[in-house]
């Protein structure tokens, strides 16, 4: 049959098939419109490059991230200097900087090579990049297409939930959970026991799973609002209507029918939504809660730097310019996927 | 319309039970007490200490008596003890009755970490500063972004309308515990124009104020931005045109008026975001507004402190939605509520 058709005759008016352009798909004109856009490109570059730094660390970083020099702590090399001449000792007045070429960005106050941290920290905020939306996707997904497909008393329930989690101060409930799993999980359990393998789970991954799970449970609400409305506007297509009366089972409509179509403004929504739960990660390690120590974030580097940033700037300064790149880079590439995905909101906000 | 902001009313109060039973499971949830110390105090103390704030009593009853000091209000008379003043956010001398009688209501407790104060004295004298903080805030988000936005759209699709949005862009991806530290370095270290730190003066204010407002001055560019560029389009601006209005008369009464809209809607919970968030800017600052209540109060399990600003802030939240949705209504006609 099929290879009758694509060797099509006229047939009754209908010209030759072949002389038809061929169609392209939503995503292949979607990739093609990403990559015309420039600042997309440049971010997508400048993630690029942030995987394969947080990937090869170990091969990278010119020194470990862990070991302390402590007769070169606060020492920073000539060109930094140079930039901050407020740092050199001079008599009475001046800085407390000690000159040391060796380390590239210098050491922070334990002697540590920040180049090394910074290299090391790129996994951090990448790992929350990657997984703070895929379990706000799984969380806002599960419950708005629920609430969109159910319809009536499920929807209406489900939807005030969400209208009383966005009643909860972000910031305070997040302080309140990250402190609820590290105080009920994190001291001594008996082995075999959910909260030991919890706590176990959470060690292994040098805190990052609660960090994780803090970040998914105050953050699924905005996607469940959205996915919820594009089912319901997708609920009463034709396609959908077609593939239940073929006999499609709800889960199968939904996951194969609906899921796909809804998928563009999902994607663009999280691309975007990706530098609040980087900064979220850095917000907890500022205030102490974020990943275990000796582990390097960005957060807690800044944070640490802040501290002393009219001795030493450049303790703060260097971990801040990349995750200010990072969070640049994504917010021009969400920027462009919505461009490219939906061309109707072109130069729209 | 008034049917529908008292409807709108019981919902928040729902909320707030809601949010309540929430935090108070959560805060109970998390191991230890407000007595515990490195070296632990003796069994007798503590013993006085749990009856004295009643946290010996069930789970149960402590959640009901809370709720209980919160909701009903209370008439004294007679002798006053002038503790009450602080127990309660409103104190209102009754003009009638014998022995000078005081309607009191609202008490949200005392705070177990700073003794002598009770919540409702934090929240006194604390509270005021992270609103100032958020209302100074706001006014640079204002002043930078409306205008931005504006003239991003006026100079729609050229370098400058690039240029403009790219600093919005900027805006948007630095989180204040970038900006702050770098203000402090640049204007305080550097050029030495404002204190590093500390509140009480204007020029202790600036840095504060645009760390926390240049973030949101974005939002509101890009929200002026699209906004305008959507009423640019319609058909009465062309009408205006071809009628021969000057293009200033054009822009400034017939575009903006109706640009503004969601700009002005969208302020009441850009000043909640700003005041709930300014937490990070209060500790590089060093300010002594809410912000440090809101780790030092879960960390140290002052249970009244976490429940008071919990509440506090959602219902701040609330309001602030419930008037944009008030004010869109008022602001254009063709919403009506059903």
């Amino acid at each position: 049959m099929a290879a009758i058709n694509k060797t099509s005759s006229p047939i009754g008016g209908v010209t030759q098939l072949s002389t038809v352009p061929k169609g392209q798909g939503l995503w292949a004109d979607a990739i093609r419109r990403l990559f015309r856009n420039k600042a997309a490109v440049v971010g997508l570059i400048i993630l690029l490059l942030n995987v394969i730094m947080a990937i090869f660390a170990p091969i990278i970083a010119p020194k470990s991230y862990t070991d302390q020099t402590l007769t070169q702590n606060n020492s920073a090399p000539l060109w930094i200097t140079q930039i901050f001449p407020s740092m050199i000792p001079k008599g009475d007045v001046g800085g407390y900087v000690t000159i040391n070429n060796d380390y590239t960005l210098g050491t922070d106050n334990l002697g540590r090579d920040l180049l090394s941290r910074i290299i090391y920290g790129s996994r951090i905020s990448l790992e929350v990049a990657i997984v703070g939306p895929l379990v706000s996707i799984a969380l806002g997904l599960l419950i708005g297409m629920i609430a969109g497909y159910g319809g009536g008393r499920i929807d209406n329930f489900l939807m005030r939930i969400v209208d009383i989690m966005y009643a909860f101060p972000t910031f305070l409930l997040i302080i309140l959970l990250m402190a609820f799993f590290r105080t009920s999980f994190g001291g001594k359990h008996e082995p075999g026991s959910l909260t030991y393998v919890m706590g176990q789970i959470d060690a292994a991954m040098g805190g990052m799973f609660f960090i994780f799970l803090g970040i998914g449970l105050t953050s699924w609400m905005q996607m469940a609002r959205l996915v919820r409305g594009q089912v319901l506007s997708q609920r009463e297509r034709e396609y959908v209507e077609a593939a239940r009366a073929l006999g499609d089972t709800t889960p199968s409509i939904m996951l194969r029918h609906i899921l796909p179509n809804i998928l563009g403004p999902l994607i663009v929504a999280e691309t975007l939504t990706i530098p609040t739960y980087i900064s979220y990660e850095a917000f907890l390690s500022f205030i102490g809660l974020g990943v275990n120590p000796p582990t390097p974030s960005w957060g807690s580097m800044i944070s640490e730097g802040s501290r002393v940033i009219s001795t030493y700037p450049y303790q703060a300064l260097f971990p801040a310019l990349a995750l200010f790149l990072v969070m640049f880079a994504f917010n021009f590439l969400g920027d462009g996927l919505r461009d490219a995905l939906d061309p109707r909101m072109r130069g729209q906000g | 319309m008034v049917k529908y902001v008292l409807r709108r009313f019981l919902w928040m109060f729902l909320v707030l039970f809601v949010i309540s039973i929430v935090t108070f499971t959560l805060m109970h949830a998390v191991p230890g007490g407000p007595f515990d110390r490195e070296k632990p105090l003796p069994a007798a103390n503590l013993k006085q200490l749990n009856e004295k704030y009643h946290l010996d009593d069930p789970i149960l009853k402590q959640y009901a008596d809370y709720v209980g000091s919160i909701v009903i209000p209370k008439v004294t008379s007679g002798k006053q003890v002038k503790s009450l003043d602080h127990d309660y956010l409103f104190n209102i001398k009754l003009p009638f009755g014998e022995g000078n009688p005081t309607f009191r209501w609202i008490n949200f407790g005392p705070s177990f970490k700073s003794t002598s104060r009770t919540v409702n004295d934090i929240f006194r004298e604390n509270l005021p500063i992270s609103f100032q903080l958020g209302l100074a805030a706001l006014a640079v988000a204002m002043a930078v972004g409306i205008p931005l936005g504006v003239f991003s759209a006026l100079k729609h699709n050229t370098t400058y309308d690039y240029l403009g949005m790219g600093v919005a862009i900027l805006g948007v991806s630095v989180p204040v515990i970038i900006t702050a530290p770098l203000l402090q370095y640049f204007f305080s270290v550097e050029l030495k124009w404002v204190p590093v730190s500390g509140w009480g003066t204007t020029a202790q204010a600036i840095l504060p104020a645009v760390a926390l407002g240049f973030a949101q001055s974005a939002i509101l560019a890009r929200l002026t931005r699209a906004s305008l560029l959507q009423v640019l389009g319609e058909d009465y601006i062309r009408t205006a045109r071809a009628k021969g209005m000057p293009e200033r008369v054009v822009i400034s009464v017939h575009a903006l008026k109706n640009g503004m809209i969601p700009v002005i809607t969208i302020l009441g919970p850009l000043f909640a975001a700003l005041v709930t968030g300014t937490f990070v800017v209060e500790t590089i600052f060093g300010i002594p507004g809410m912000g440090r209540f809101f780790v030092t109060s879960v960390t140290g399990r002052d249970y009244p402190v976490i429940m008071g600003t919990i509440l506090l802030y959602a219902m701040f939240l609330v309001l602030a939605n419930l008037l944009v949705d008030v004010a869109y209504a008022w602001l254009d006609p063709r919403i009506r509520f059903n």
